[in-house]
């Protein structure tokens, strides 16, 4: 067994392939960008295919081949699920998938496991049945968990390579020139599938709404795409906001959120020209409504907010307390139409987002990030990943990018959930270190990294409660009782690379 | 404490705990559906004995529902459960009061 | 110093989730219902429920009130189980007369013998919800030495009265003096009734600020989101802060010099005035206002 930097154990096997994570940004070193192999498009030749079983056949999709998903429909995706019975009734097997993402949506994808179809899976995140499928054993490879940063850089640098590119196209023309802001199930932004494009050998673009050449605005260039192939439908427009919450009304949100403002709004960061990025929680939308009362009392404006585009920032930007919205992904409609008819309001990759080893992604010039976390420990490491029964039921997204990057790291969550403790002695899963994460804010008040001295300082007359990490943890425990560990087998089920490609935690099955 | 008839108190709510206690020849027997079941099932089971012991009830069926309860909330409803399923309505606070904290 | 009671917020008695969480909002009091939140069949869950939350959470940032039900009606269970988990207040719901505070009153104290708890130890309130109860609020108020404070409630009483309530108020104009009145002359709270309209917060600001001009130490909530807006009307003006900090430190002069009468500016300050004044900075300090 190899041990981290946080003392997390991993097996031999796995720290020989991937390294073991030994701080924030010790690994970050030059190094080879990959490319694509292109086939060239002739004049006369056409893109457009009849259907999904004449692109697979044409990318000649084989055995032991990576595929590749994006993840912007979120709940509300057909693509995937559409390709892969595709895939699976052509007799393909031992196939890697790498989709930015996966959503309750992709059940299915546990019958593909089973036949042998797919065999290894490298994702942010797995949800509801799946999740707890992988947490089982049903995978003999571990699945691969990458946070949206690291993925651009696993591609970028070849460690994944994607042989072919599945991408939703809300809209495509017939030679591959494709937006997220047209269409019939519009996403907006199409940030991490612009990703895929540029690095995939084979790009297939699935669309619903095949509009007359040339189809603008372009966020994804016909230069990147091999293939057009029109369906029927590639997904329900309801599901993409799924999950993403209004504005709460639960009281215990509004105080985290109200205590995080506090903490925001009494930093140093908070001047005109901030940058700040925020989740798509309850809490967190809560944080940019108080947030905004502070602004305008304050006359501060910010540069611009970053990530995940929900209409909460929309509405700052509209209201022009906001300059710029720069968006990788959209969780509502309003986002979405508001990508489209805003030129304020601009769309970039992942690998702009977030990749540590791209030449400076903009999570480097953030000042403040809002996350969540399921649990956090003393060491202020961060689980986001693995259920208080240790199955894989969330995502890595971009937690770790921006926590490392960003000038002020903030965690959200409340001290206990039903009788589930969030700051505890150790997490189960470590997907942020500690080293990243600097301030978090529940409903009975705040602690700091004690390594951010500065913000101790900072924050010494700040109108919040303040406690140590572990007075937050003794007070969730008096509460909850002290949570018994959990019983974990000998299988790894996941591994959970850190941004740079390190392992940083591995999963076992439950 | 004698169980005459199968009872109930609790409700399904998050944080909430449904105790259902039915006549047993001998024993105490708790068959527990948790949602917390990992790290606080041991817990649970531990609460409700000893409360069911300090009411003198050593002949039980247990069939606990858990969402989450603290164990304040948990010794609440197995007392309440044990009071409904003897048919006692007049509670003995003062014995209640010399064990429960 | 008086006990501040700007926002008293009902906790259903049946809802395990609420009993730890209420604490979290700031409100002054925390009243747990055992009367009209709970189902006629659920009396006895809710009672040990709420018994055991009073005897495992510490309420010591609140003051605790339980809404019991009349005595012949589980009532006397109610006092036993509650006095016996330390509440700090018995509301009885429903007063109409001196007698009911009385008959409380007398099984309170035999349970505070019977455990050995310390006679006078827990205070009562009044919720007054009718006609008659209105028209003996002042018999009511001076009718035990537990009493701390008399509650309006005004939905019993408005339909008792014939009619319902209005924007203005007008139609909780006498009650809501009348009890002010009982309430000043016993020397104990008075507390409004419950604004329901939850989602109107405008209303919700016109009510307080009436009820606070009358004279009212608080009201009664019945969600959390209603707590900063109250208290945000109930703190003081800076004007008054400095004036009751003249008159404190005045106190603190007087009391160092072995004087019997307290002085601000050579100008004599009776004692009401100066507990007014402690009361104020206690309002400010609980308002977050600067107070030193």
């Amino acid at each position: 067994m190899a041990k981290t930097e946080s003392g997390r154990e991993i097996p031999d096997k796995f720290a020989a392939q991937y390294g073991t994570y030994a701080g924030e940004f010790v690994n970050i070193k030059d190094y080879q960008r990959a490319a694509a192999n292109v086939h060239p498009v002739k004049p006369h030749d056409s893109k457009l295919l009849s259907s999904i079983h004449e692109a697979i056949v044409a990318t000649g999709l084989k055995d032991g081949m990576t595929i590749s998903f994006h993840h912007h429909f979120r709940e509300g995706d057909y693509v995937m699920n559409m390709v892969m019975a595709e895939i699976a009734k052509m007799g393909i097997k031992n196939l890697s998938i790498a989709p930015s993402s996966i959503s309750n949506v992709h059940a299915p994808l546990i019958d593909y496991i089973k036949q042998g179809v797919i065999t290894n899976i490298t994702s942010s995140g797995l949800r509801d049945k799946l999740g707890a499928a992988i947490s089982e054993g049903i995978m003999a490879n571990p699945v691969i968990i990458r946070s949206h940063g690291g993925r651009a850089r696993a591609i970028a640098s070849g460690d994944i390579h994607i042989d072919v590119a599945f991408l939703g196209a809300p809209s495509s023309d017939e030679y591959g020139n494709i937006n997220g802001t047209k269409g019939k199930a519009t996403c907006g932004s199409l940030g991490y599938a612009k990703i895929d494009a540029k690095y995939a050998d084979k790009v297939v673009a699935i669309t619903d709404s095949l509009v007359p050449y040339p189809n603008t605005p372009i966020s994804i260039p016909q230069t990147d795409v091999d293939y057009v192939v029109q369906v029927d439908e590639i997904g329900d427009p309801n599901g993409i906001a799924k999950g993403a919450t209004r504005f709460t009304k639960d009281p215990k949100e509004l105080l985290i959120a109200q205590y995080a403002s506090k903490v925001i709004t009494g930093s140093q960061y908070f001047k005109p020209g901030f940058s700040f990025q925020t989740g798509t929680g309850g809490a967190s939308l809560a944080v940019s409504r108080y947030l905004r009362e502070a602004m305008l009392d304050q006359d501060v404006h910010a540069s611009f907010a970053l990530g995940g585009i929900t209409n909460a920032m929309v509405e700052l930007l509209e209201e022009g307390l906001v300059d710029k919205l720069i968006d990788v992904q959209d969780f509502d409609h309003p986002s979405a139409v508001s990508l489209a008819n805003n030129e304020q309001h601009y769309e970039i990759d992942a690998e702009m987002y977030a990749s540590p080893l791209s030449k400076g992604s903009m999570i480097n010039q953030l000042d403040v990030a809002i996350l969540s976390a399921l649990e956090v420990d003393t060491h202020f490491n961060v689980n986001v990943l693995t259920g208080s029964d240790g199955v894989i039921r969330g995502a890595s997204g971009g937690h770790s990018d921006t926590a490392a990057a960003c000038k002020m790291s903030m965690i959200i969550a409340p001290l206990v959930r039903g009788r589930i403790p969030t700051v505890v002695s150790d997490v189960n899963t470590i997907v942020t270190p500690g080293a990243s994460v600097d301030v978090v804010v529940t409903e009975l008040g705040i602690a700091v990294n004690p390594k951010r001295q500065d913000l101790i300082e900072m924050f010494k007359d700040l109108n919040v409660p303040q406690f140590t990490i572990e007075e937050l943890r003794d007070k969730a425990y008096a509460i909850t009782g002290t949570p018994d560990k959990i019983e974990y087998g000998d299988q790894v089920v996941a591994l959970v690379e850190y941004r740079d490609g390190t392992i940083i935690d591995a999963v076992h099955n439950v | 404490m004698q169980i005459k008839h199968a009872a109930s108190a609790g409700t399904l709510e998050s944080s909430d705990i449904t105790i259902t206690l039915k006549p047993a020849d001998n024993g105490v027997t708790i068959a527990l559906d948790s949602s917390v079941e990992k790290q606080f099932g041991r817990q649970i089971k531990a609460q409700i004995e000893a409360a069911l012991k300090a009411l003198d009830i050593t002949a039980v069926a247990v069939e606990a529902t858990d969402k989450g309860a603290l164990d304040c909330t948990i010794k609440a409803r197995t007392i309440a459960a044990a009071y409904r399923a003897a048919d006692v309505q007049d509670y003995d606070w003062e014995e209640i009061n010399s064990w429960i904290n | 110093m008086d006990q501040l009671r700007r926002t008293m917020m009902f906790v259903p008695g049946a809802n395990a989730a609420m009993l730890r969480d209420c604490t979290l909002y700031g409100a002054d009091a925390i009243m747990f219902d055992l009367e009209d939140a709970v189902s006629m069949k659920e009396k006895d869950t809710a009672r040990i429920l709420v018994y055991s939350a009073l005897k495992t959470f510490d309420y010591s940032s609140v003051e605790t009130v339980v809404r019991i039900n009349a005595l012949d009606a589980g009532g006397a269970q109610d006092v036993e189980a509650v006095v016996l988990g330390g509440v700090n207040v018995v509301r009885l719901p429903k007063t109409e007369t001196a007698q009911d505070i009385k008959d409380v009153d007398a099984v309170i104290t035999k349970v505070e013998a019977k455990y050995g708890i310390p006679a006078g130890r827990t205070h009562m309130m009044a919720a007054i919800e009718s006609a008659e109860g209105v028209l003996n609020a002042r018999e009511i108020a001076q009718a035990s030495d537990r009493m701390i404070g008399i509650a309006l409630g005004a939905e019993d009483y408005l339909t008792s009265q014939k009619t319902y309530r209005h924007e203005d108020g007008a139609e909780l104009s006498f009650a809501r003096n009348y009890i002010l009145h009982a309430a000043r002359e016993a020397g104990i709270a008075a507390i409004d009734t419950v604004y329901t309209d939850i989602n109107n917060e405008e209303g919700l600001i016109r009510e307080t600020s009436l009820i606070k001009q009358l004279g009212f130490d608080g009201k009664s909530v019945i969600n959390p989101r209603q707590i900063p807006t109250i208290h945000k009307i109930f703190a003081p003006t800076q004007k008054q802060i400095t004036k009751a900090r003249e008159i404190v430190a005045g106190l603190k002069e007087a009391e160092a010099k072995g004087a019997g009468v307290v002085a601000v500016k050579g100008q004599m300050v009776d004692k009401p005035v100066v507990e007014r004044a402690q009361y104020i900075l206690a309002l400010a300090k609980a308002s977050g206002l600067e107070v030193d």
